[in-house]
C-alpha cells in the first residue's frame, strides 16, 4: 500500500508538471498567433491582397487630331475583336474550322490560334480576329450560340479618314517596339494593343495625346483565373490636338499635284499659320496602325517618288530664281541699287576668265529691279550680287527666315543652307571664290531651301515685313510679331516686281493669274538645275528638258501670295522634276490660292 | 472518504449516464460544430461536400464515444493486452500488404470505412502501458530492467509506423509513451540521455528518411527555399492567418481559402482557413475550448478513485493524444514545426481521427462515470 502511495504521488506530482507544460506550450501557440496576425498581420494582409487581386491597365483613348474648323483627321474607331474561350467552347477544332470560313481566316491565322490555345490556360481568351466588319459582327453575334466560348470584344483603333491627305504632317501610330519599351517606363506600354506615335505629329505630341491609363482590377484565384471584377476605373482621354490646317484647302493642295512629286505650303501670311501643308506623293498610314505588310513597305520604298519623305520640311532644294527676291531686297536696303538703276543684259555676263549666262540667250537688254524680277534676268542679279557681296545676301535671307528650323512639332526638318565665307571656311576648308556669290545671286550654287523656308520668307516680304513663324498650332493669345528692319517702300519695290510676273505683259507666270473677279495676285517663278549643264553641251544646244529622264530634270519652284492689295496668304510649291517653275508650279500655285481664298479661311 | 458508499459496487447504466461530464459534452459539441462551420465556408456556403458528411460522422463518433463512456471501465482493463496484439497484428498486415505491391497502405478497407491501425495503436498503445505500469512496482519501473518491456512494448509498433510511412503518427506515439513514462515514475535523467542518444543518432536517422520527410524538414527550416512547392503550403497558410487579423474577414470571405491559394484548407489546414475568416479572436477561442477539454482531462485523473492508478494513466495518456494532437497540428500550420500531416482534431474533415479522439474520450468518461469506485 505504501509503495503504490508512492507510485501515486508521482503520478499526481508529474501529472500537474505536464499540465503546466500543456498550459504553457498553448500559449506558445496563442503568442504566434498574436505575432503572425496582429504582430505582422499588416504584412500578411497585403501578401493575401496580391495574392488574390491581379489589375490591369485599360488603354485610354487617345486624343484626336483636328483641323481649324474641328474636323477629326485622326480619330479613334470602334475595333471589334473576335475571341474564344477554349474552355467554354466544345469541340474547339471545329469550331475553328467553321469560324475559318466565316472569318475568311488564313492557314497562318489558324497555325497562330492553335499556337496561342495550346500556350495559354484554357480560360483565357484567345484572339481569332480583329478588324471585324459589322457584317462579320452580326453574323457572329447571330449565330452565337453555334460558337459557345466565343466573345466579341470591343477595342480602339486609330484611323486616319483623310488617308493620304494627312499622312503628312500627321503620321502615323504604331505597335510599341523593344526600343520604345527601353526609352520609357510608362506602364501604359506594356497593355497589349497599345499603340504609340511613331512619325510626325503622333510621335511629336505623343505623350498629351496618349492620356492617362484606366485600369480594371480582377479578384483571381490560385490558378489565374479571373473569380470577379472589382473597380474599374476609366482611363483619361489623351488631349486633342487642333491644328491651323484646313482639309479643305489640304486636299485640294494636294489633288492639285495630281502625280508630280513635290510640296506645297500654305500660309497665313499675318499670322504664320500654316493653313495647308503637303508632301506629294504620299501614302495611307492607316496601313502602319496594325503594321504594315511587306509587299506595301516594299512598295513604298521602291517609289522613286519617296512617298515617306516629308519634301515640305527634309525636301531641301536650290532657291533658283525665288531667290532673286531675297537679293533685290538686299540690294535695296544696302543702296547698292534702287529703281533707277538699270543693268544690260546681252545674255552673258564675263567674270575673269568665267562666263556666266542668263537663261535668256539673246539677254534682256535694259532693265531695272522690278524689270528683273518680272523677266527673271540672270545678268541683273549676277551683277547686283557682286556689288552686295554674299555677306548681305546671307544676312537678308537669314532675316527672312531661311537657313533655320521651326519649332513646329516636326522633327525631321532640314536647315537647309545660307552659304557665307564662314559657312564655306567651315564645312569645306575653302576661300569664298567671287564666282560662288555671282551663282547665289540667282540662287544655285550652295544655296538650299525647304518649301516651308521659302514661304515664310514670302510671308515676311509681303506681310509688311513682320517677323512671322510658320506654326501648326492656333495661338490662343494674338501675339503680334515684331516688325523686322526693312523700309516698307522696299518691300513694295520687290513686290510689285512679284506683281508683275504674274500680271505684267511677258511676265514669267502670266498664265497663272487668278480665275477670281478682282483679285490679283504676285508671284515668282523658280526652275533650278538637277545636273550640271557642261561647256560641251552648251555649245551642242541645250538638250530640252523634256527629253531627259524624269529623276535629271529641272525642279520647278513657284512662290505665290494673293491678293496682291491686301496680302493674306502665301504659298509654295516645288514640283520635283517639274522641269519648269512657270509650266508646272506655278498652275497648282494659283489653284491652290484660289481656294484659299473662296474658303475664305480665317 | 464514505464509509457508506459501496466503492465496488456496479453503476446501473442510469447511473453511469448521469455521472457523465456533460459540461466537456459540450465542448466537445461546440469545436465538431466550429469543424462544420468551417468546412460549410470552405466550400462556398455549401454543406456539400464536407460539411454535412462531417455531421454524419460526428454524429457516428458522438454514439461511439457514449458506448465507450457506458461501458464499465473493467472492460478496458481486460482487453489492453489483446486489443494491442490486434493492433499490432493489423499494422503488421497492412505493411505486408505495402510491400507484396499493393503500394503504400496505411489503411484496410472495410467496405464502408477505412479503418487505420496506427490510429487503433494510438489508443492501444495507451491502455497496454498504463496496464503495465500499473502491475509493475515502482521500483522496478526505476531500473533500466523494468523499462525493456514497455520499450519493446512502444518501439515495435512506431517502428511499423515509420515504415508505412507514417512519420507524424509514429513521433505522436512516441511522445505520448514517453509522457507516460515520466508519469509512472522514471528518472529525468534517462529521458536525457534517451534525448541525447536520439540526438547522436540524427544523421543515422536522417539517412533512412524518404526525400519527402526530408524536404518539409528543410522547407520547415527555410519555408522561402522552394516557395512554389514544399514552401508554398506554409508561406501561404501564414498570409492566409496573417491577413485574418484581429477579428478575421468574416464568415464565407477567406480569400485564400475560397480562392485556393491555401492548400487543404479543408484537412490539415483548417485552423488557418478557420483563423483567415475570424481572425487572432477565432483562433484564441479554439485554443481556450482545447485548454478547457485537457483540463478537464487532467482534473478526470485527478478526481477518480485514487485506488485506481490504471484509470488515471489510460485518462492521462489519451488527454496528452489529444494534446498532442492539437499542439502539433496547429504548431505545424503556424509554422512552428514541420509540415507532418496531423489534423486538427474535431474540427479537421476526415473520419479517421474522429474515431480515435471520441473512441478516447468515451473511454475518459467510462472512468469519470465511474469516479467513486474502486476498481477490481
Amino acid at each position: 500500500m505504501k509503495k503504490s502511495n508512492h507510485k501515486l504521488r508521482y503520478l499526481l506530482k508529474r501529472s500537474l508538471i505536464m499540465f503546466s507544460i500543456n498550459i504553457f506550450l498553448l500559449f506558445v501557440l496563442l503568442a504566434r498567433l498574436y505575432f503572425l496576425q496582429i504582430y505582422q498581420g499588416e504584412k500578411y494582409a497585403l501578401l493575401a491582397d496580391s495574392n488574390r487581386i491581379s489589375r490591369r491597365l485599360i488603354a485610354p483613348p487617345r486624343g484626336t487630331i483636328n483641323d481649324r474648323n474641328g474636323i477629326e483627321l485622326a480619330v479613334n474607331n470602334q475595333n471589334f475583336q473576335a475571341m474564344i474561350i477554349p474552355e467554354q467552347s466544345r469541340q474547339i477544332n471545329e469550331q475553328l474550322k467553321e469560324l475559318a470560313e466565316v472569318l475568311a481566316l488564313k492557314e497562318n491565322d489558324l497555325k497562330r490560334i492553335e499556337k496561342d490555345i495550346a500556350n495559354h490556360r484554357r480560360f483565357v481568351p484567345v484572339k481569332i480576329k480583329d478588324n471585324l466588319s459589322w457584317q462579320e459582327v452580326a453574323t457572329l453575334m447571330i449565330n452565337s450560340n453555334r460558337y459557345p466560348g466565343l466573345v466579341i470584344d470591343e477595342g480602339l483603333i486609330r484611323s486616319y479618314p483623310y488617308k493620304q491627305y494627312t499622312a503628312h504632317p500627321l503620321g502615323y501610330v504604331g505597335t510599341v517596339s523593344e526600343k520604345d519599351l527601353q526609352q520609357s517606363d510608362s506602364p501604359l506600354l506594356q497593355v497589349p494593343g497599345f499603340k504609340i506615335g511613331k512619325f510626325g505629329f503622333e510621335k511629336t505630341y505623343d505623350k498629351t495625346l496618349r492620356g492617362e491609363a484606366g485600369s480594371q482590377t480582377y479578384e483571381i484565384n490560385a490558378y489565374g483565373r479571373i473569380m470577379r471584377e472589382m473597380e474599374k476605373r476609366d482611363g483619361i482621354k489623351g488631349i486633342d490636338l487642333d491644328l491651323t490646317i484646313d482639309i479643305r484647302l489640304q486636299q485640294k493642295a494636294f489633288d492639285a499635284f495630281a502625280n508630280e512629286s513635290g510640296a506645297a505650303v500654305v500660309l497665313d501670311v499675318h499670322t504664320g499659320e500654316i493653313l495647308a501643308f503637303v508632301s506629294a506623293p504620299s501614302f495611307d498610314p492607316n496601313l502602319f496602325v496594325d503594321g504594315i505588310s511587306v509587299a506595301n513597305w516594299r512598295t513604298l520604298m521602291d517609289d522613286e517618288k519617296n512617298p515617306l519623305t516629308d519634301k515640305a520640311v527634309s525636301g531641301q532644294y536650290s532657291p533658283g530664281s525665288t531667290f532673286k527676291i531675297v537679293v533685290a531686297l538686299a540690294a535695296l536696303e544696302a543702296g547698292v541699287i534702287n529703281t533707277k538703276t538699270t543693268s544690260f543684259c546681252s545674255g552673258k555676263m564675263q567674270l575673269g576668265n568665267h562666263l556666266f549666262h542668263c537663261w535668256k540667250h539673246n539677254g534682256h537688254g535694259h532693265l531695272n529691279v522690278i524689270e528683273a524680277i518680272k523677266h527673271s534676268c540672270d545678268i541683273f542679279f549676277y551683277e547686283t550680287a557682286l556689288k552686295l557681296g554674299i555677306e548681305k545676301i546671307a544676312a537678308m535671307s537669314r532675316k527672312l527666315g531661311l537657313g533655320q528650323t521651326y519649332d513646329i512639332g516636326l522633327e525631321n526638318q532640314k536647315k537647309g543652307v545660307i552659304p557665307d565665307k564662314k559657312w564655306k571656311q567651315e564645312t569645306l576648308k575653302q576661300p569664298w571664290q567671287q564666282g560662288e556669290t555671282v551663282i547665289a545671286g540667282i540662287g544655285q550654287g550652295y544655296v538650299l531651301v525647304t518649301p516651308l523656308q521659302l514661304v515664310t520668307m514670302l510671308a515676311r516680304v509681303v506681310n509688311g515685313g513682320y517677323e512671322i513663324t510658320p506654326t501648326f498650332i492656333k495661338k490662343d493669345i494674338a501675339s503680334h510679331p515684331k516688325k523686322l528692319d526693312i523700309k516698307p517702300e522696299n518691300l513694295e519695290i520687290v513686290k510689285q516686281g512679284m506683281f508683275e510676273v504674274v500680271n505684267g505683259i511677258g511676265g514669267t507666270a502670266t498664265r497663272a493669274r487668278l480665275k477670281l473677279k478682282g483679285i490679283q495676285m504676285g508671284g515668282k517663278t523658280g526652275t533650278t538645275q538637277v545636273r550640271r549643264i557642261s561647256l560641251k553641251e552648251r555649245a551642242q544646244g541645250i538638250r530640252r528638258d523634256e527629253d531627259l529622264p524624269w529623276k535629271w530634270r529641272n525642279h520647278a519652284w513657284f512662290m505665290a501670295y494673293a491678293p496682291h492689295d491686301a496680302p493674306r496668304y502665301a504659298v509654295a510649291v516645288i514640283v520635283e522634276h517639274g522641269r519648269s517653275g512657270s509650266a508646272v508650279a506655278a498652275p497648282i500655285a494659283s489653284k491652290i490660292l484660289e481656294e484659299a481664298l473662296k474658303l475664305d479661311i480665317r | 472518504m464514505n464509509i457508506l458508499l459501496n466503492q465496488n459496487k456496479e453503476l446501473s447504466l442510469k447511473e453511469r449516464f448521469l455521472n457523465l461530464n456533460f459540461l466537456f459534452i459540450f465542448i466537445i459539441v461546440i469545436l465538431a460544430s466550429i469543424g462544420c462551420l468551417t468546412l460549410y465556408s470552405v466550400a462556398g456556403g455549401k454543406l456539400a461536400p464536407w460539411a454535412a458528411n462531417q455531421a454524419i460522422r460526428f454524429a457516428m463518433g458522438f454514439v461511439i464515444m457514449l458506448t465507450a463512456a457506458l461501458i464499465s471501465p473493467e472492460f478496458y482493463y481486460k482487453i489492453a493486452t489483446p486489443f494491442y496484439l490486434f493492433a499490432l497484428l493489423l499494422l503488421i498486415v497492412v505493411d505486408a500488404a505495402g510491400h507484396i505491391g499493393m503500394g503504400a497502405q496505411r489503411w484496410i478497407n472495410l467496405g464502408f470505412f477505412n479503418l487505420q491501425p496506427s490510429e487503433l495503436m494510438k489508443i492501444a498503445i495507451v491502455l497496454q502501458l498504463a496496464k503495465y505500469f500499473s502491475i509493475v512496482p515502482l521500483e522496478n519501473i526505476r531500473t533500466i530492467k523494468g523499462l525493456i518491456i514497455p520499450a519493446i512494448l512502444v518501439a515495435v509498433p512506431v517502428a511499423f509506423i515509420m515504415i508505412q510511412p507514417d512519420l507524424g503518427t509514429s513521433l505522436m506515439i512516441l511522445f505520448c509513451a514517453i509522457a507516460m513514462f515520466y508519469l509512472a515514475g522514471v528518472q529525468w535523467w534517462k529521458f536525457a540521455i534517451a534525448a541525447g542518444g536520439i540526438i547522436a543518432a540524427m544523421p543515422v536517422l536522417w539517412h533512412f528518411l524518404h526525400d519527402y520527410q526530408k524536404n518539409r524538414i528543410l522547407t520547415f527550416l527555410d519555408p522561402e527555399r522552394d516557395p512554389l512547392n514544399t514552401g508554398y503550403h506554409i508561406i501561404q497558410a501564414k498570409i492566409a492567418l496573417g491577413s485574418g487579423g484581429l477579428w478575421g474577414k468574416g464568415f464565407l470571405s477567406g480569400t485564400q481559402s475560397h480562392l485556393r491559394f491555401l492548400p487543404e484548407p479543408h484537412t490539415d489546414f483548417i485552423f488557418t482557413t478557420f483563423s483567415e475568416e475570424f481572425g487572432m479572436m477565432g483562433g484564441a477561442f479554439i485554443l481556450f475550448l482545447n485548454l478547457i477539454l485537457i483540463t478537464y482531462g487532467y482534473w478526470f485523473a485527478f478526481r477518480i478513485h485514487n485506488a485506481n492508478y490504471f484509470g488515471k494513466m489510460v485518462i492521462l495518456g489519451l488527454n496528452t493524444n489529444y494534446f498532442l494532437y492539437v499542439f502539433i497540428n496547429i504548431a505545424m500550420v503556424t509554422g512552428l514545426l514541420p509540415v507532418v500531416g496531423i489534423p486538427l482534431p474535431l474540427i479537421s474533415y476526415g473520419g479517421t481521427v474522429i474515431l480515435t479522439v471520441m473512441t478516447s474520450f468515451g473511454i475518459m468518461l467510462s472512468f469519470y462515470a465511474n469516479r467513486d469506485r474502486e476498481l477490481k
